[in-house]
């Protein structure tokens, strides 16, 4: 264990009206045990102590699964390390005397509510739009009456696994949301049970993130980098192919 | 005061019959009917979105961005139901029993019954709509066993079913949403219950972007907002999980049961520092495959575990407990943890740690498998504590995970408020004094998809629809209350900070009502309590206003009720002189001269229950912040199963 002398560089923002600026901070003495959002909560105590206000940053769980945390760290949504969120971040791969760059997720569409907090309710009209299985509650037969093939149900299960937390987006620099998306219709689109809806699915997904103000694909796979539950970007080429095929079909039908 | 309304005949036809004999509401008529649901998890977003197909106007309203981070999301391990795929002897009967034996007695047996018969429809549920559970070759369902059952009947998503059916309940929500259905109101925190001549008509927000503060009415109000374990600061639950809607509603009159039932979980990654702001959970289903031990001589302790020789470890639970082994329940491995680092046996730094080894089931099934299984929580693990589970056992310390106390409600779900229903971990019926495992994704989704989908329409069959709007001077009285009590907050610009009071009063919590309390202890707590509330109310710092995003001043709201909940709490584990599931009160234990002990029914420091004098379920009512409350009993009856000494050995 060691304690680390850290200079942060960090976003403040009061509200969306305000200019924002760029602030440092001096974080000394903090636990390489701790966790970069366990380190902000000690930064802000002291801010707190000598009459400031705190950062404000989103965080829930902290525990990398509900998606909330929003950071972009060094210029890297997440931070450095892969595969996690940035409440899974810990000060033990930092430096002593590191100076840290912390950012919010940048997107036009994900408008900054205050310091390093944006909105990020476009995703959620996203999945409004389409991102579902029709089914009523109680209209379910039984889970068994539908077998489906291993190898489909994992690749369902891997692009279920994203959490919305919008690091694909913030990563690119076209801002665009087509890991997210194409998580959301792969995981449904590969299960029998998403079937009847497929086509209308991908069509009204792909539309709203468009009308949400996301930009397109270049095939850069930042997104990929930077996602932290290691979403794969195969799933943009499979709604690409979704999309054609479902644009042929609904011009010709 | 308290009227179950249990419906009466055998056990098996109650729901059936309830159901039938319930009032109805007819198609064209339930779209003239509002509803505002409280909370977006697995029971508030379940329900709303039920509720929104059956034709009823819902709003529903949760502080998260957006309803899919509900914290139900970071439930891990599994869901159990009575499907019997695995032949392996399960039933409703058998899910029933175990669930009721589980929560050791204390929990109603009717709505036990109904949790169990409706388990299997979730299953099918939320396959349907797209829950990637883990599958087997020839494509049917995988399942895995849990603690407190000797079969298998445990579904699971990998470490994160709790995130699969979120997400599936989360898009049956965004449906409705899309449709029309559902007005939801993210960032936005209830900060008061309204009630009209004596009925829940409505609810008190604040906009926590804007600061707004808002009137909303409706002809019922369902709490789904989750559980308490915040109140002790340090807990496996979400920074912002709190009780303020469940407190406020009490404030207004509902009842709060069993407020002292809380759930230590046994599997949590140990404290590593003061700076700490939450516990991790590593999922119970860990113990399925990995072996708990701590050394047998103290002095071991230091020394690296693979040095340490298997004549030399104590594999507790296995050898206290060998039909369950590293399955027993939550409560009594929680406690065994806790009794071997009392002895000084316990590993780690601090301590305050047992070994979870996974060698023997890596030898056994090979890394692949034991990857494949639970991958993603040895990766959470190694990040956190940058050790690398594959090659070295983890740490592992109980933490507070879940309340199985929360308000009363009866077979409808509903509160002692009438048209206020509480749903989830909100509520309290189900779980006893004990949760097992993979049983509250059961009965949140249980409560939301199918009970108050039913129980709601005898309630509002009575109610005039629309017959109270937030024009009523109750909503203005309300309103002007809580716009004076966040102003009183932001003005008292005193010098500690909110943490600083949360922190004391957890700490106080942990050590006086945790793991094992006793009468002096809880009077301690009791005595010191309002003094620390005093002080908040003098000296917390809340900088900024009330217009903007304000993280201290929300988290002060909250830190404000815990500090008159925490008193409420410590009354119910004061008050409940017996020792039972998650309440262990050191006075009530076996011992070795207790005759169960001699007979071998038991061991000596197992929970001690006195079933003569606290077979009720203790409900209390709000008296005014300091005063004692009222308590309520409702007498627990025991028709079909009998109350017997729960042994695991």
């Amino acid at each position: 264990m060691a304690n680390l002398n850290l200079t942060l560089k960090v976003w403040r923002q009061l509200n969306a009206e305000d200019h924002g600026r760029i602030e440092t901070y001096e974080a000394r003495d903090i636990s390489d045990e701790a966790s970069f959002l366990e380190m902000l909560d000690i930064v802000n105590e002291r801010i707190l102590e000598d009459g400031g206000e705190p950062i404000h940053f989103d965080h829930d769980c902290r525990e990398g699964i509900c998606g909330m945390c929003s950071l972009t760290i060094n210029g890297i949504p997440h931070g450095k390390d892969r595969g996690i969120t940035v409440c899974q971040l810990h000060m033990r791969t930092f430096k002593d005397g590191d100076i840290i760059w912390i950012e919010p997720f940048r997107s036009r569409a994900f408008p900054i509510l205050r310091d390093l907090m944006v909105d990020r309710t476009a995703l959620d009209r996203i999945v409004a739009a389409g991102g579902y299985i029709d089914i009523r509650t109680g209209a379910a037969q039984d889970a068994n009456n539908l077998p489906v093939e291993k190898d489909k149900a994992e690749a369902a299960f891997e692009a279920a696994a994203c959490i919305g937390c919008g690091a694909c987006v913030a990563s690119c620099k076209n801002s665009s949301a087509m890991l997210f998306v194409s998580a959301k219709a792969a995981h449904l689109n590969y299960l029998p049970q998403g079937a009847p809806e497929k086509q209308k699915r991908t069509l009204s997904m792909v539309r709203q993130m468009d009308e949400e103000g996301f930009g397109n694909c270049t095939n850069q796979y930042e997104c990929e980098a930077v996602c932290p539950k290691e979403i794969s970007a195969d799933n943009i080429a499979k709604l690409n192919r979704d999309y054609a095929l479902s644009s042929i079909k609904e011009a010709v039908s | 005061m308290l009227n179950s309304n249990i419906p009466s005949g055998p056990i098996e036809q109650k729901w059936t019959n309830h159901k039938f004999d319930s009032k109805l509401i007819n198609p064209a008529n339930k779209r003239k009917f509002k509803v505002i649901v409280v909370g977006s998890g697995l029971a508030g977003g379940a329900a709303a979105s039920t509720l929104a197909e059956l034709g009823y106007q819902v709003s529903c309203f949760c502080y998260q961005d957006s309803p899919r981070r509900a914290h139900s999301i970071a439930a891990q391990g599994g869901i159990n139901a009575a499907k019997n795929y695995r032949n392996d002897g399960d039933s409703i009967q058998r899910l029933f029993y175990d669930t009721v034996k589980g929560g050791d007695f204390r929990s109603r047996e009717a709505n036990v019954y109904r949790l169990a018969e409706v388990s299997n429809a979730i299953i099918d549920q939320a396959t349907a709509q797209g829950v990637p559970f883990a599958r087997e070759y020839g494509g049917l369902l995988d399942n895995r066993s849990f603690g407190g059952a000797q079969v298998s009947r445990t579904f699971y998503a990998r470490g994160q079913t709790g995130q699969q059916l979120l997400i599936g309940v989360y898009q049956a929500l965004e449906k409705e949403i899309g449709r029309g259905g559902v007005t939801m109101h993210t960032r936005s925190e209830m900060l008061d219950l309204v009630t009209v001549e004596g009925h829940a008509k409505g609810i008190i927000v604040r906009d926590m972007v804007t600061g707004e503060i808002t009137s909303h009415a409706a002809d019922a109000v369902i709490l789904a907002t989750g559980g308490y374990g915040n109140a002790f600061f340090l807990s496996t639950n979400a920074m912002g999980c709190n009780v303020m809607a469940a407190y406020r509603a009490h404030k207004r009159g509902a009842c709060f049961a069993n407020p002292c039932y809380t759930q230590i979980h046994p599997t949590c990654i140990p404290v590593s520092g003061d700076y700490q702001s939450k516990l991790t959970l590593m999922s119970e289903s860990l113990r399925n495959d990995g072996r708990i031990w701590v050394p047998k001589n103290a002095d071991d302790c230091k020394k690296n575990p693979s040095d340490i020789p298997e004549a030399d470890r104590d594999y507790y639970l296995e050898r206290k407990y060998p039909s369950f082994g590293n399955l027993a329940p939550r409560d009594i491995a929680s406690r065994a943890a806790k009794e071997a680092c009392d002895d000084g046996r316990g590993v780690g730094p601090s301590g305050l740690g047992v070994y979870l080894d996974f060698h023997d089931a890596t030898q056994r099934l090979g890394q692949e498998t034991i990857s494949a299984r639970y991958g993603n929580l040895f990766q959470m693990y190694g990040k956190i504590t940058g050790e690398d589970p594959y090659q070295t056992p983890m740490r592992i310390y109980p933490a507070v995970h879940y309340t199985m106390g929360g308000l009363w409600v009866d077979y409808n779900l509903m509160s002692n408020v009438p048209g206020l229903h509480v749903l989830g971990e909100a509520n309290f019926s189900d779980h006893g004094a004990n949760r097992l495992g993979a049983s509250a994704l059961m009965q949140g989704l249980a409560d939301g998809y199918f009970v108050i989908p039913a129980t709601i329409a005898p309630y509002l069959a009575s109610q005039t629809p629309g017959s109270v709007t937030t024009e009523h001077a109750e909503f203005k009285k309300v309103e002007e209350e809580v716009r004076e009590r966040v102003g009183r907050l932001i003005n008292i610009n005193g010098k500690r900070t909110v943490d600083s009071f949360h922190r004391e009063l957890g700490h106080l919590l942990w050590d006086k009502c945790g793991m094992a309390r006793d009468k002096a202890g809880l009077e301690e707590a009791l005595d010191r309590i309002p003094g620390i509330r005093e002080e908040f109310w003098e000296n917390v710092r809340i900088p900024g206003s009330g217009n903007n995003v304000n993280a201290e001043l929300e988290k002060a709201g909250r830190v404000a009720d815990f500090l008159e909940f925490a008193e409420l709490l410590c009354h119910d584990a004061h008050d409940r002189k017996e020792s039972c599931g998650g309440h262990f009160r050191t006075e009530y234990q076996f011992t070795e001269k207790s005759p169960e002990v001699k007979a071998g029914k038991t061991q000596p420091g197992e929970a001690k229950r006195d079933d003569k004098n606290f077979s009720y379920v203790a409900a209390w009512e709000f008296k005014g912040v300091g005063k004692k409350p009222k308590l309520h009993k409702e007498p627990l009856e025991y028709e079909a199963v009998k109350q017997t000494i729960r042994s695991y050995a």
